[in-house]
């Protein structure tokens, strides 16, 4: 398994970074823990000429609270997530990423800027509402998860921006669930949903978030579960009907083990799972 | 006579293994660890389509970038023969294609090479290979072999048809079937799967002043010294192979390997030593795959549970090529057709087919898994009709234990059995019933057991040489024991261990019958430069062949031994035994001459030894087995299944084995454990899958599933020790045991929990899609 040749270059600051990234044009690319782009290139699916290597960049890791915001430097390993109790739903998500090994090495922000529909934190940023800031030629910009994912494996990220730090609303007061689908321990969703449940005083729902991972070249955000639970009863039957809900509208990538049909179902009885997850945690 | 019988010391005890702490450091020599000054690097072109002409290869480009040597084609090569298949019958027509190292004029499936490419560095030659320009016409892919012998198109215009083999062993079913008071009839898909060795394939050849060592990452180093002197027109004396560590093979390099040839010949052609380590990708489309069986089974029995007669028609998808073994495997399945039990008849009838995939060949248990697979569910099927109790059946039906030696109804002769010890042993370590029904959270438990028997032991010359089954060698394996001066001991094998641990085993045997200890024994293998000619490790035969090779050696050590003490001491030979590490005269232990004395002076011969004696303490032996060995157990799975998503985890797994007496515990665990993980792999995860048109589907370790611990329970093991009367050891295989047995156990376990769901038969591989989708057709889940 040999990539194409490629040049490669660590930078120690993100000036330096951002200006090797404009040097190294359309093919150059962002490396971060590697677990993704590293394979593609043995596997020739990606021949990027450059790799600008961010772990020498200062600052771009650690997790601090900031009012009701986490902030989480782009370069964070999964391990790291997930061992933060306060990030609820993301560290419950990044402690499933595939193996120990991934988790010590994968990296938040590069995750969430390769967009791989079946990873486990796209979902979850986008069901919290949480954002990413990206910095680029033209400056430092905010940009919504509803925004940042947009196709299959694309982002709204632009050439020569570079994530630095990921916000996610804090956890408090939330109860988390995460139930994910893989024939294997190590292997990616098959199907995941991740959901967030607050309650009011009196136990019925004040406020919920749903997302599902591989459902769609993107994740989506489950609005018609959130809808139907919103405001009303947490009880069994309430989630069970409001996760039978949680695969419409999607039309889902098929692959070798899982038909569309399949991971429909797969999506309403992993909803009504996490939602009873989250529910009784809340 | 203590020496022949070993005193125990070591043979049994659960030693750690010998050959771990350079591996579990880092410090193996595996086939990339090897260094060849001057060598080039080989990178292979392969092709992308199923079945497709090739009209043009352009090399111009390729052999224009820097640092690139050669770039060969098919028509380059002038071998003296096509690839091997070792099976060649007496009275079987055997319809195989030509087979080149690199395709001529057509490809037969996608991975088939079409040109290497030879350069100064393994980046240099990747990157020449994706600009070898190959245009192909494509032809029309067969990839469905009840498809392929319906008619249609051809995988070789040249054979005029896609049907190219057909076996039968067994008499007359259609009798007893027809007596039957029940037939139970079922179509089994046994899907295909991969050996899937951690380490890839890879081979260094350095061909230079008319000789030529080849290393490889081979479990058969003889075999290919052997092959690539025929083939390259050499004398075996030329030709030296090199197996050196070599991480894991499963039956996927019991080969002789296109690659290996043609690298062997580019080195003879350019003078250099030339290199090529396989990568995955490779490795998944292009080292051979195993199983691929469609089976018809027709099972009669009477009501009372008598099993009368066994049908098995057999359709083998045997992919583009035949290869070494490719036709023999479901033949070693129709051996073991009768299973643990008594019949009246049994029958398999075996039809090949040609298919646009990978050749299929052994792979861990080589038509063993699949019979078993079929006897078992079978008659868990059989039971479930008669409303009879399974493991009563089964009981009702086992040979008993006074039978053996026990002729089958296909004419094998099992050479020991006590299939009632090892169930019964079995049942004493869980109760079924408390297993069984559904779990608080919903989940539906099932239990399953496989009772099984296999064949290994490969084999005695009469029954597989040329007169015999007709494998173009006779399976014997050799033995040197050389004693050092000082009393140190090398051991020469013909096996080819390659993560068996039989370096550990065979100096425990060693060490109890010359009075040594086990650390200062050194067992050499896989150098065909080194010790006799050898037959190499496969088919669960490196102890029970190999290692009573290795005890007759060493007797024969002990024997001159004794001789030289008795002279030394003035007694007679047989009053000299082996006590507390000394050979002494019976009643005498004080006056014990050590083994290091003993070799001092065979070498310095002067008067100590007997008149006539030759000098020196090394022994040889060949060995050629009077019987195979059938080893047998009793496993049982338990299964949770979760009748929402379909997914089934096994949640308990036990198993019983009589391999006979142990030589060293350990190793029978990790045996049993690996080949337990390899059939659950095959039942729930693992899958090769090519598509309609004959594209791979499962190309890498991410679509091809493997199961990791995460996935599987504690295994539960345990042994009865029932001894072959066939060795001096009373050994029997154990490599293949848990794979042979465990795929039954886990797909009884999965129908016995879906049976309230109104399922009672499927298929594997039991993944969570198709559970789920079974369920869909009996109307769903309870909710």
């Amino acid at each position: 398994m040999i990539p194409p040749e490629f040049d490669y270059v660590a930078p120690q600051s993100l000036d330096a970074a951002l200006a090797a990234l404009r040097e190294g044009g359309e093919d150059a690319k962002l490396l971060a823990g590697g677990h993704s782009l590293i394979p593609l290139m043995k596997l020739r699916l990606a021949a990027p000429t450059l790799l600008v290597d961010l772990r020498r960049v200062p600052g771009l890791s650690g997790i601090r609270q900031d009012g009701g915001t986490y902030r989480i430097g782009a370069m964070t390993r999964h391990h790291a997530v997930a061992t933060e109790p306060g990030l609820g739903l993301a560290a419950k998500a990044a402690a499933t990423i595939a193996d120990q090994q991934v988790r010590n090495r994968g990296t938040l922000g590069g995750t969430l800027a390769h967009g791989d529909p079946a990873s486990d934190l796209p979902a979850v940023l986008v069901a919290l509402e949480g954002a990413v800031v990206a910095r680029g030629e033209g400056g430092e910009r905010r940009i919504a998860a509803g925004d940042l994912f947009q196709d299959y494996l694309t982002t709204a990220l632009q050439e020569g921006e570079i994530i630095t730090e990921v916000e996610l609303p804090s956890a408090d007061g939330w109860g988390a669930g995460y139930a994910k689908f893989n024939r294997r321990a190590e292997d990616w969703a098959m199907v995941a949903v991740c959901a967030a449940v607050r309650k009011a005083p009196d136990g019925s729902c004040e406020d919920v978030r749903v997302a599902l991972t591989n459902m769609a070249g993107v994740p989506l955000r489950a609005g018609g579960v959130e809808q139907a639970l919103r405001g009303g009863a947490l009880d069994a039957p309430a989630i069970a009907a409001a996760a039978a809900q949680a695969a419409e509208g999607t039309d889902p990538p098929e692959d070798l083990n899982a038909s569309a049909d399949y991971k429909r179902h797969l999506a309403r009885v992993l909803c009504r799972r996490a939602l009873e997850e989250a529910a009784a945690a809340a | 006579m203590s020496t022949d019988e070993g005193n125990g010391l070591h043979v049994g005890r659960r030693m750690r293994r010998k050959e771990d702490p350079p591996l579990i450091q880092g410090r193996g020599k595996f086939i990339d660890d090897i260094d060849v000054a001057g060598v080039l690097h080989a990178a292979f072109v392969r092709s992308p389509e199923a079945h497709a002409r090739i009209t043009s290869i352009d090399t111009s480009a390729a052999l224009a970038r820097p640092g690139i040597h050669a770039v060969y084609t098919g028509a380059d090569l002038d071998l003296e023969a096509g690839l091997p298949l070792a099976w060649v019958p007496p009275g079987v027509e055997v319809s195989a294609p030509v087979h080149w190292p690199l395709a001529k004029d057509e490809v037969k499936h996608v991975g088939d090479p079409v040109a290497v490419v030879i350069g100064i560095d393994a980046y240099a030659v990747v990157d020449a290979a994706e600009d070898v320009i190959v245009d192909y016409d494509p032809l029309p892919a067969v990839v469905d072999p009840e498809a392929a012998l319906a008619g249609g198109a051809l995988v070789h215009d040249s054979l005029g048809s896609n049907k190219v083999h057909e076996w039968s062993l067994g008499g007359d079913v259609e009798s007893a079937l027809a007596a039957s008071e029940v037939v139970i009839e079922r179509r089994f898909v046994n899907h295909r799967t991969a050996g899937a060795a951690i380490e890839p394939r890879g081979v260094i050849a350095d061909y230079r002043a008319g000789e030529l060592t080849v290393w490889s990452s081979t479990q058969v180093p003889h075999f290919l010294k052997l092959f690539l002197a025929l083939q390259l027109g050499m004398t075996e004396d030329r030709v030296r192979v090199v197996a050196p560590d070599v991480g894991g093979g499963f039956g996927s390099k019991l080969q002789i390997y296109g690659e290996e040839i043609l690298l062997a010949w580019a080195s003879r052609r350019l003078s250099r030593p030339v290199k090529w380590i396989e990568t995955r990708s490779e490795n998944m489309a292009t080292a051979h795959h195993g199983r691929d069986q469609i089976a018809y089974v027709k099972l009669g029995a009477d009501r009372d549970g008598t099993l009368n007669a066994l049908h098995v028609k057999i359709i083998a998808d045997f992919g583009a090529y035949m290869m070494l073994l490719t036709p023999l495997i479901p033949s070693l399945g129709a051996f073991v057709m009768p299973g643990c039990y008594r019949w009246k008849a049994v029958r398999t009838d075996i039809t090949g087919v040609m298919t646009n995939k990978m050749a299929t060949d052994a792979i861990r248990g080589a038509g063993r898994p699949e019979a078993t697979h079929y006897i078992e569910v079978t008659i868990d099927q059989l039971a479930a009709e008669l409303g009879l109790d399974r493991l009563e059946i089964r009981r009702k039906n086992f040979i008993p234990k006074e039978d053996f030696p026990a002729e089958t109804a296909v004419g094998m002769v099992y050479d020991s059995g006590d299939y009632h010890g090892t169930l019964d042993k079995l049942l004493s370590h869980f109760d079924p019933e408390a297993e069984r029904g559904t779990t608080p959270d919903g989940k539906l438990r099932g239990v399953g057991f496989s009772t099984w028997t296999e064949i290994c032991g490969l084999a005695p010359s009469r029954a597989t040489g040329p007169g015999g089954l007709g494998i173009q060698a006779g399976l014997m394996e050799s033995a040197m024991v050389r004693v050092h001066l000082t009393g140190s001991i090398s051991v020469y094998t013909g096996t080819s261990p390659h993560g068996q641990g039989l370096e550990t085993a065979f100096a425990q045997i060693v060490a109890d019958r010359l009075g040594c200890d086990p650390e200062q024994i050194d067992v050499m293998h896989g150098d065909t430069s080194q010790g006799p000619w050898g037959l190499d490790t496969y088919g669960s035969r490196s102890l029970a062949v190999g290692g009573e090779a290795i005890a007759r050696a060493t007797a024969k050590v002990a024997e001159k031994v004794r001789a030289i003490v008795a002279h030394k001491l003035e007694a007679a030979a047989d009053d000299i035994e082996l006590r507390d590490g000394k050979f002494s005269v019976k009643g005498s232990p004080d006056k014990g001459l050590t083994l290091a004395e003993v070799a001092g002076m065979a070498y310095i011969p002067e008067d100590n030894l007997p008149e006539g004696m030759e000098p020196g303490l090394e022994e040889l032996s060949f060995y050629d087995p009077e019987n195979f060995v059938f080893p047998f157990g009793a496993h049982a799975a338990v299964v949770e299944v979760d009748p929402e998503t379909g997914k089934v985890d096994v949640v308990r797994y036990l198993a019983v084995d009589d391999c006979g007496p142990a030589i060293n515990p350990n190793l029978i665990d990790g045996q049993i454990h690996g080949g337990i993980v390899h059939a659950i792999g095959q039942a729930l995860f693992e899958r090769i899958s090519y598509d309609e048109n004959g594209q791979l589907e499962t190309g890498s370790f991410v679509s091809y599933a493997l199961p990791s611990a995460a996935e599987l329970p504690s295994f539960e093991t345990d042994r009865t020790e029932t001894p072959s009367p066939v060795n001096s050891l009373g050994v029997k295989g154990v490599g293949e045991a848990g794979t042979i047995a465990a795929s039954a156990a886990v797909t009884n376990a999965v129908i016995d929990a879906l049976r309230p769901l109104g399922i009672d038969f499927i298929n594997m591989p039991l993944t969570s899609m198709r559970v789920w989708e079974a369920i869909q057709e009996k109307g769903g889940a309870p909710a």
